[in-house]
């Protein structure tokens, strides 16, 4: 197993090694040009392409925009470090919290590195309608660089430095520079794996799951957010509606996570021992955060401190609330009481079914969309998981695929015109993203699982899991 | 000499505590035990698995002290320990055969 650590860290580094590409040696000719001349009379500036990533003027730069989303990055990451660490963190038995906490930042530092080498590039850049090009592999050609020819041209007028910078932009964010975009897009390929975890808590090998990250990362993420997303994808080119990740981040992660309770088989004594989580006050704290950090996933993902973020975040709040009542109101009369977990899971329920409407519905339908969300994931997570039997043992399937299956078909039906940026939804076309999103999800995590257990093994053995992983993966514990 | 060892309610320990001090014990030794009498456990339910908890939460304190003393003591404990409800608890009293302050290695009736 540590010759198969070292092997996978040994890719790792070479995939990094041809660093060199990624100066700035690509400003486009055009560009150029236009900013040699304008000592004598500004050129007017080069507009941003809409259909790839190009190089602007840095004057070109929204900076409320820029402000906005340099702190959505941060709020996002905030989303699965620490909070979604602790929000599953606390509902392990305590043997296996730090392991549960190393997942979450392991795949932080692990898709970063991917998304640079060649996952933004994957997702991001126009290719086929299947998956983006790599024009951007090592992040090549994502710049901010200061035009030495322009300056020097120009060194005796100070009013026109301000054109002398210049910046690449994603066409899918004009208004920003793309180390932002892309930054900010990262943040959303870390959070998708790392949702997953809730399905194999307890049980599953360190290393198999590294594995497993970085290769769904590369070849499940990354086209998927491209079918989505990425203007000549198919999705986006059909017209399915997914403004904040609903398929891309949240039906792909349940799905994934379906599987990986069905390949994983159920932990060692479930439903026979039990396996209450040790600490719901980490978990409340895990899903406040959550909760804070959504509002740059879903008022972040309009890339623009404008109205349209604005009413994502009203309706993401709203939706929110509604859905944490909804299932703490299931609860009070299905079980009895009113639980912590409870209304933090419906909370939850919530974020995830309103990210794919945000900047699309007003506050009603949100309120709708959360009842829903809160009801539905309420009986998924209860009544779906004791029936069909499989442990995805922190409810990553009944929660985030579930929530996220009601929230696109309902962003289909509440779609509204009215809003600036808004457009018309079609519950057949959310529906179709939403059966592609399962199937390629589920059948490509379904073979990664199985190709990595005939190889080095899902599951830790029996003596381990019965110890628990924090000591016998990670030779640490927590009183 | 006796051995007292009660098993009492959590929240009852201060007052225990002080009501034993007033008759004359000088030390007690206190336990957080978990066990079950004719108390029912209570089920607990996370996200729709139900658990139950057999075991309840209890406290547990030790009095070594003379014979003379032991009744009331015994009474002191009954009487403030006591809810009337199921669940109040059990006081075991046992023969006590030496005890021996380590300090100074007096015994029995100087050592308690």
């Amino acid at each position: 197993m540590i010759t198969l650590s070292r092997s996978f860290l040994f890719a790792l580094l070479a995939l990094s090694v041809p660093l060199a590409w990624a100066d700035a040696t690509s400003v486009p000719a055009p560009e150029a040009a236009a900013a040699v001349a304008p000592a004598a009379a500004p050129a007017a500036p080069p507009a941003p392409s809409t259909t790839e990533p190009s190089v602007v003027l840095n004057s070109q730069i929204n900076s409320g925009d820029t402000a906005w989303m340099l702190a959505s990055m941060a709020l996002v990451l905030m989303m699965t470090v620490p909070g979604l660490a602790l929000f599953y963190g606390g509902m392990v038995r305590k043997k296996n919290v730090l392991a549960t906490l190393m997942q979450s930042f392991a795949i932080t530092c692990l898709v970063t590195i991917l998304w640079y080498v060649i996952g933004y590039s994957l997702a991001f850049t126009p290719g086929t309608p299947y998956v983006g090009g790599l024009s951007r592999l090592f992040m090549n050609g994502v710049i901010y660089i200061k035009d030495v020819a322009a300056a020097a041209a120009t060194k005796d007028t100070p009013a026109v430095d301000a054109v002398i910078g210049k910046v690449s932009v994603s066409h899918l964010g004009v208004t920003i520079p793309e180390t932002v975009y892309s930054m900010f897009q990262l943040t959303f390929a870390i959070i998708t794996p790392a949702l997953i975890c809730g399905a194999f808590a307890e049980r599953m090998k360190f290393s198999a799951m590294l594995w497993f990250m970085a290769i769904w990362s590369i070849i499940v993420y990354a086209p998927i957010a491209h079918w989505m997303w990425e203007p000549g994808g198919w999705g986006a080119t059909a017209g399915v509606l997914d403004f904040a990740g609903g398929t891309v981040v949240h039906i792909n992660a349940g799905i994934a996570a379906l599987a990986c309770a069905l390949v994983l088989g159920k932990r060692v004594g479930y439903n026979k021992e039990p396996m209450a989580p040790h600490n719901l006050v980490l978990t409340l704290i895990g899903a406040s955060l959550l909760w804070v950090g959504w509002f740059g996933f879903n008022a972040g993902s309009a890339v623009a401190a404008d109205g349209r973020a604005g009413m994502a975040m009203a309706v993401t709040q709203i939706a929110t609330a509604a859905a944490a009542l909804a299932w703490m109101f299931m609860e009070w009369t299905v079980k009895g009481k009113p639980s912590v977990l409870g209304i933090a899971s419906g909370a939850v329920a919530g974020l995830v079914a309103i990210t794919p409407a945000s900047g699309f519905v007003m506050p009603t339908p949100a309120v709708i969309i959360g009842v829903a969300a809160g009801v539905i994931c309420f009986f998924a997570a209860t009544t779906l998981k004791k029936a069909l039997g499989y442990d995805d043992s922190l409810d990553a399937f009944g929660v985030h695929c579930i929530g996220g299956i009601v929230g696109a078909l309902l962003t289909g039906v509440f779609a509204s015109t009215a809003l600036d940026g808004g457009q018309a939804g079609s519950v057949l076309t959310q529906s179709k993203a939403v059966v592609a999103t399962m199937i390629y999800g589920f059948v490509v995590s379904y073979a990664i699982l199985k190709v990595i257990d005939m190889t080095i093994g899902l599951r830790v053995n029996e003596e381990e899991e019965r110890e628990g992983l924090d000591v016998s993966l990670h030779g640490e514990h927590v009183e | 000499m006796k051995l007292i060892t009660a098993i009492i309610k959590p929240f009852k320990l201060e007052d225990v505590r002080k009501a034993v001090g007033d008759v004359g014990v000088q030390g007690v030794t206190v336990t957080e035990v978990r066990g079950f009498g004719r108390q029912r456990g209570h089920t607990e339910v996370y996200r729709g698995a139900e658990y139950l908890v057999e075991f309840v939460p209890k406290t547990k304190i030790e009095i070594a002290v003379d014979d003379a003393l032991a009744e009331r003591v015994i009474e002191a404990i009954i009487n403030t320990a006591r809810t009337g409800k199921v669940g109040d608890g059990k006081i075991f009293v046992l023969d006590l055969e030496q005890v021996v302050r380590i300090r100074t290695g007096e015994r029995d009736a100087s050592a308690i």
